[in-house]
């Protein structure tokens, strides 16, 4: 077990859980909770892998998988935002639709090798000591994207007018609405960038980090372990991108752990009998569980919270948020 | 360009027709069948061949009806189990990992043995798996619960990652300590742990012959009617009503609304561990791998397709189970889910109609 080589890949599986949680954070601070993110996760994996394979182009797939991904989650805004459906059940229904769909259209699709995103390092930075070897050493190219995206994404809803706009439009939408705030428009276009994002998310792992398409079993719940982060993050994308890297660390930390026959000095009960790795494949889940718990108290604490006006429909001339 | 005419939506305020939900249900489901005709058209495949396999494959004779009907029976416990919760909007997305502990569960009475097998009657051994089936269910719906109830830790994650863990939980115990001989499931379960089927009257009937319909269906039907009692009828069902309506008046009525979360949570896992016992006890006879096919998930849909009702959980449940039994042979094998996907996005959109009218008016020319 090497602890470099821990982090250098658990900053790239990080990645994945980065883009699909900031994605989700741009949407529910909108005020749409989308609880699709799997499926367009999904999604996009598909799309960005099989364009990338018509094309021979990887920049075509992501973009294709993006698109895709924000195409689907226009389902689930024209369902929430203007026939005011329930935005769990129409979350839960694109998760379906979006299973469905990356399982039909990927029909073949395993076992092929469409060109990847490249891998580079980064001159300079990849020359000082430990730090440069697990951040700036042969990553694929999405993982210094997500780098420079974390902050970007936080500034844009801190620190700029329509990050401003967009946390007006999920906290009190009415209020938003009386200062010329296009609250639909707002909506419709952040759940589009969250879909975007989770189908990025998608293609980051079929392109770039883990290659290949193994049907459901590409995404295998990352969707959902995202939508978690983005609580337990508090809707901030910095605290997003700190726990996808932390779950990146964990998840591959939790893997090497069943390496070596001995851990400090004791038998390893892993190596013995591998089926204990079932034990070690739930830890994820629950240390999802954990750090939604653990969020929850510190929000309490802080007296901090889901944009006031996160599932609830806004409709023009009627009473509420 | 303007199109000439607009769609104006006024909200109802008069009740809405007895016929109209389960119209747009209907309507729902038929719309989404052409939806994935088109796209089964669309990547090649010959979408009234599929219709037509559909039906002689699922309704076609006894024996295919009695499938749908056994691949009903877990849908109507976990749609129900979906209801009860979704009634006081509690999502529980968890009921695919509560009929996997109920399956556990109630596989304990077999494989330690509880009891001995060979000299405690059958409907002891019965009895005892029912119970144990629920238990396992409503621990793994008292987690989330509990943690909501405590932590206000939202109960759509935790369920979801609970499924996770009760999923890799199964597959320890199958894998390693209850393996038959190295394969990826348990020995078959004694014939006393079995429940009763149809065919097991073959030599009175002839017609029973090769029909698998088992007991489970029974409890499948008893349960609606306690549910719908408990909803409908109990005191304890209006507060848990009164509670998913309006969770502030409930608050001022003094309602307990920390206890009846955790309560109806339970009663949730319960429903969907008791589907799990059914599977087990009545199909498969043994624990192994992929005990469900997304049983779990599919019965979200049947509940909310049945709008929370629990009779037309029945229903629906049996029209879902043709979807199962159809989509094992229908290919590409993600239409099944895909056809679901679609089912359950037109339900919630035409829950529009119920809220509104709609008219069609000719477009006002808008001052610019």
């Amino acid at each position: 077990m090497n602890f470099e080589i821990i982090l250098h890949a658990g900053l790239a599986t990080g990645t994945i859980l980065l883009f699909a949680a900031i994605g989700e954070i741009f949407a529910e601070r909108a005020g749409v909770l989308n609880l699709g993110v799997e499926g367009m996760m999904l999604f996009g994996a598909m799309a960005g892998f099989s364009t990338s394979l018509a094309t021979g182009n990887a920049w075509v797939g992501l973009l294709v998988a993006m698109i895709a991904g924000g195409v689907l989650s226009l389902a689930h805004g024209l369902v929430t935002i203007h026939f005011q459906a329930d935005q769990v059940v129409s979350g839960l229904s694109l998760t379906f639709l979006g299973t469905g769909l990356a399982l039909v259209l990927g029909e073949g699709l395993t076992g092929q090798n469409p060109p990847l995103i490249p891998f580079v390092t980064i001159p300079l930075l990849s020359d000082i000591p430990f730090i440069g070897p697990a951040f700036f050493t042969d990553h694929n190219v999405l993982v210094y994207v997500g780098y420079l995206f974390a902050p970007m994404a936080a500034y844009y809803i801190y620190k700029t007018r329509p990050g401003m706009h967009l946390r007006a439009v999920g906290e009190k939408p009415s209020a938003a609405d009386t200062l010329g705030i296009n609250v639909y428009g707002l909506r419709y276009f952040y759940t589009f960038v969250g879909g975007m994002l989770a189908g990025l998310a998608g293609a980051t792992i079929t392109l770039a980090v883990s290659p290949g398409w193994y049907s459901s079993q590409t995404t295998s719940g990352q969707g959902w372990i995202a939508v978690g982060l983005v609580i337990f993050a508090q809707w901030n994308p910095l605290q997003a991108a700190f726990g996808g890297y932390l779950f990146g660390f964990l998840r591959r930390f939790i893997l090497d752990l069943q390496g070596p026959a001995t851990l400090l000095g004791f038998a390893n009960p892993l190596y013995v009998n591998s089926n204990y790795g079932f034990f070690l494949q739930m830890m994820p889940f629950v240390l999802t569980i954990i750090a939604l718990v653990w969020g929850s108290r510190t929000a309490m604490r802080k007296r901090l919270g889901a944009p006031a006006a996160l599932g609830v429909p806004y409709i023009r001339g009627e009473r509420g948020l | 360009m303007k199109f000439p005419y607009t769609l104006k939506l006024e909200k109802r305020t008069d009740d809405v027709p007895k016929w109209l939900p389960a119209a747009t249900a209907f309507g729902s489901v038929i719309v989404a069948f052409i939806i994935s005709g088109i796209i089964l058209k669309f990547i090649g495949g010959e979408p009234l061949r599929v219709l037509k396999f559909f039906f002689s494959a699922t309704f076609g004779s006894w024996g295919v009806f009695s499938d749908t009907l056994v691949k009903a029976t877990p849908l109507i416990m976990v749609g129900l189990a979906c209801a009860v919760a979704f009634r006081m909007k509690l999502w529980n997305i968890g009921a695919e990992g509560q009929f996997y502990m109920g399956a556990f569960f109630s596989s304990l009475v077999v494989l330690i043995p509880i009891v001995p097998l060979n000299s405690t009657p059958k409907f002891v051994v019965i009895g005892l798996m029912i119970v144990m089936g629920m238990i396992g269910g409503a621990i793994w719906g008292f987690i989330p619960g509990y943690l909501k109830a405590k932590y206000q830790v939202n109960e759509i994650i935790t369920t979801l990652m609970l499924n996770y863990i009760a999923i890799y939980w199964n597959n320890f115990w199958i894998f390693d300590k209850w393996s038959d001989a190295g394969f990826q499931m348990t020995p078959q379960f004694d014939k006393v742990a079995w429940l009763p089927r149809l065919s097991d009257l073959a030599k009175e009937f002839k017609a029973f012959s090769g029909i698998t319909l088992h007991l489970g269906i029974v409890f499948g039907i008893i349960a609606a009617v306690i549910i719908w009692w408990i909803l409908e009828r109990s005191h304890w069902g209006y507060q848990i009503k009164l509670i998913g309506d309006n969770p502030k008046a409930a608050r001022y009525a003094g309602l307990n609304i920390t206890r009846n979360l955790i309560l109806v949570m339970m009663l949730s896992g319960a429903l969907a561990g008791l589907a799990g016992m059914s599977e087990i006890s009545g199909v498969v006879h043994r624990l192994q791998e992929r005990i469900s096919s997304g049983y779990g998930f599919t019965g979200i849909i049947v509940a909310w397709l049945a709008k929370l009702n629990p009779f037309a959980v029945i229903i629906v449940s049996i029209v879902f189970g043709a979807l199962i039994v159809a989509g094992r042979e229908i290919q590409p094998s993600g239409l099944a889910f895909l056809l679901q996907g679609i089912i359950l996005f037109m339900v919630i959109s035409s829950d529009v109609l119920l809220r509104y009218k709609i008219y069609i008016v000719r477009s006002e020319k808008e001052a610019a």
